[in-house]
């Protein structure tokens, strides 16, 4: 085993423990901080997989943005932000069935995939994957539609909270 | 011998590899060294910069500062270190104990992270990633958890208060330095910390003035600094995030606070003043640790230099600055700096400086004359004679 399988597996298992004290936590503040601890994992983890780019920004949008606006939420919504009532409901039989179901079918669909025992072949050197990203955002040939109309969505989501917003004289 | 960090790596190394040692784990050993070795560094910088701060403001208040210990008082930050180490250690009753004890770690490791891109010479640095840029600002997004979770633990409403405000500045402050911080990528066609100091035979304060300025406004900003100071405002929220903390809790606080300004007077050298460059330094790397540091404590003096000379500013007045002023005029820099690049060819050229330089000072010129016109208008407006009986300030918006 090398060190790199190591801090993965260390990685992973930090995430994977991060992720269910997210949902089993009773206290909403501790469940958002444990939330970023599973985020944060996820950020190693491309940093594993070479995309530095992916990692970067899964902390800046996700850990910067979104997790800082959760807790926000929390703490202005809520009294008290722990949760006394029972943790499960009576659906926890479906939903366990249904998450085992989705997990078989994930394994399943990893183990029949043949790049799951390729080992990574290291980007060449040369290519700088971050201008290749950039440009492929923007080419005709990429992904410049989808961009677009990402742009336009969250231009018009702006204008929008400038219009509730405004104070109307 | 003009490069012994390199030097003393390689002889690692080799003593390792001797040892029989795999390539991987030779790699982990010295990376961890170099993550040991760069912390303790930039944190004996740190104990110093609590004699640089003191004395200093010192000197502008008319003072002499810190004079009994030592020469001209030089081991006074050692005595204060071990009056932090002896105090009692204190967490408040109803306090969320591990997220207590936790903040102040996030608040200081935030800081030192951010040393792991900055270059400290052509051949000294931590780590050169293609992303440097972002990593800077992904950095900087969790030091604010530190402090909301400061906070949130501390249970207590004044460290809430202080949170909150550090969090709606912090956030916001954050969108014009993000923005000018795509100048220089854009004059240097990279993220990486350092290509961006390998592009700048003109420092980029002579391409880009303006964006130089914002850049150390909001960097004064995010990190808290008078006039900016609006989380640990002493008269109406007694210290802020940090009310209750003690000892040496209290002192990781601060002492990511000295280093952060250091860090972002670095920063603003790395950006616009060349980071390790000046005489000599490709001849002798080590050189170049000596000028970064040189530029990152001017602007540590000139940081301090506005904190001790501006009084605090207003809430809503540091939120109008963001978002009328700086916001639209960082957006107007990014949008003119790269038309401008596209017209004037390849940086490097004569004509390239002349023109981003003539470019900045006509934008700063125009930008003089609308707030020469606005603040006119706030005058007449504020001057006007109001009748008493009418208190239409208090009015309801919707009579």
């Amino acid at each position: 085993m090398t060190i790199a399988q190591i801090i993965f597996i260390i990685i992973a298992a930090a995430s994977l423990g991060a992720a269910f004290m997210v949902v089993s936590s009773r206290n909403l503040i501790h469940s958002a901080l444990w939330l970023i601890v599973a985020l944060a994992g996820i950020a190693i983890v491309f940093v594993f997989l070479q995309a530095p780019f992916l990692a970067v920004v899964q902390v800046v949008v996700y850990i910067g943005a979104i997790s800082i606006l959760l807790i926000f939420a929390i703490m202005l919504t809520r009294k008290v932000a722990s949760d006394s009532g029972p943790k499960f409901n009576e659906n926890w039989i479906w939903g366990l069935v249904l998450s085992i179901i989705l997990f078989i079918g994930f394994v399943y669909l990893l183990y029949t995939w043949p790049g799951i025992s390729t080992p990574i072949e290291p980007l060449a050197s040369r290519a700088d994957p971050l201008r290749e990203l950039g440009v492929a955002l923007v080419s005709p040939n990429g992904y410049v539609l989808a961009f677009e109309l990402a742009s336009i969505l969250l231009l018009a989501a702006l204008i929008g909270a400038i219009y509730i917003a405004w104070e109307r004289k | 011998m003009t490069d012994p960090i390199n030097l003393i790596a390689n002889w690692l190394r080799q003593i390792f590899a001797g040892w029989g040692l795999s390539v991987g784990l030779v790699d982990f050993i010295m990376a961890l060294t170099g993550v040991v070795v760069i912390c303790a560094f930039v944190l004996v910088v740190d104990i110093f910069l609590v004699w640089v701060e003191r004395k200093v403001v010192a000197r502008f208040q008319d003072r002499l500062g810190p004079n009994r210990l030592g020469p001209f008082g030089l081991i006074q930050p050692l005595a204060d270190v071990i009056k932090l180490l002896i105090k009692e250690d204190i967490t408040p009753a109803g306090a969320d104990k591990v997220i207590y004890n936790l903040a102040p770690i996030i608040a200081l490791a935030t800081v030192l992270l951010l040393w792991a891109v900055i270059p400290f010479a052509p051949t000294i640095l931590g780590a050169d990633i293609n992303v440097g840029v972002l990593f800077l600002v992904a950095v900087g997004a969790i030091g604010t958890l530190g402090i909301i979770m400061a906070g949130w633990a501390s249970n207590n409403k004044y460290a809430l208060l202080g949170a909150f405000r550090t969090v709606a500045q912090v956030i916001a402050y954050e969108i014009p330095m993000v923005m000018i911080l795509l100048i220089p990528v854009l004059l240097a066609r990279s993220m990486s910390l350092q290509d961006i100091v390998a592009a700048q035979n003109v420092w980029f304060i002579l391409l880009a003035p303006i964006a130089s300025l914002i850049f150390l406004v909001s960097a004064i900003a995010e990190l808290g600094r008078a006039p900016f100071d609006l989380m640990e405002a002493e008269s109406e929220i007694v210290a802020g995030f940090h009310i209750e903390y003690t000892g040496m809790k209290f002192g990781l606080f601060y002492a990511g606070e000295l280093l952060h300004t250091l860090t972002m007077g670095a920063l603003f050298a790395t950006f616009f003043l060349g980071g390790w460059r000046g005489p000599f330094v490709e001849q002798v790397p080590i050189l170049g640790v000596f000028y970064l540091f040189i530029k990152a404590f001017f602007l540590y003096w000139v940081i301090m230099w506005v904190k001790y000379t501006v009084p605090r500013i207003r809430i809503d007045h540091m939120l109008d600055f963001n978002w009328k002023f700086l916001t639209p005029l960082s957006l107007v820099m990014v949008i003119v700096t790269s038309i401008m690049d596209k017209i004037l060819g390849q940086p490097g050229s004569a004509i390239y400086t002349l023109g981003m330089l003539a470019a900045n000072i006509i934008i700063a010129w125009l930008v003089l004359l609308v707030l020469r016109n606005y603040v006119k208008v706030e005058r007449r407006l504020v001057g006007e004679p109001k009748s008493v009986a009418t208190p239409y300030l208090y009015e309801s918006p919707h009579s």
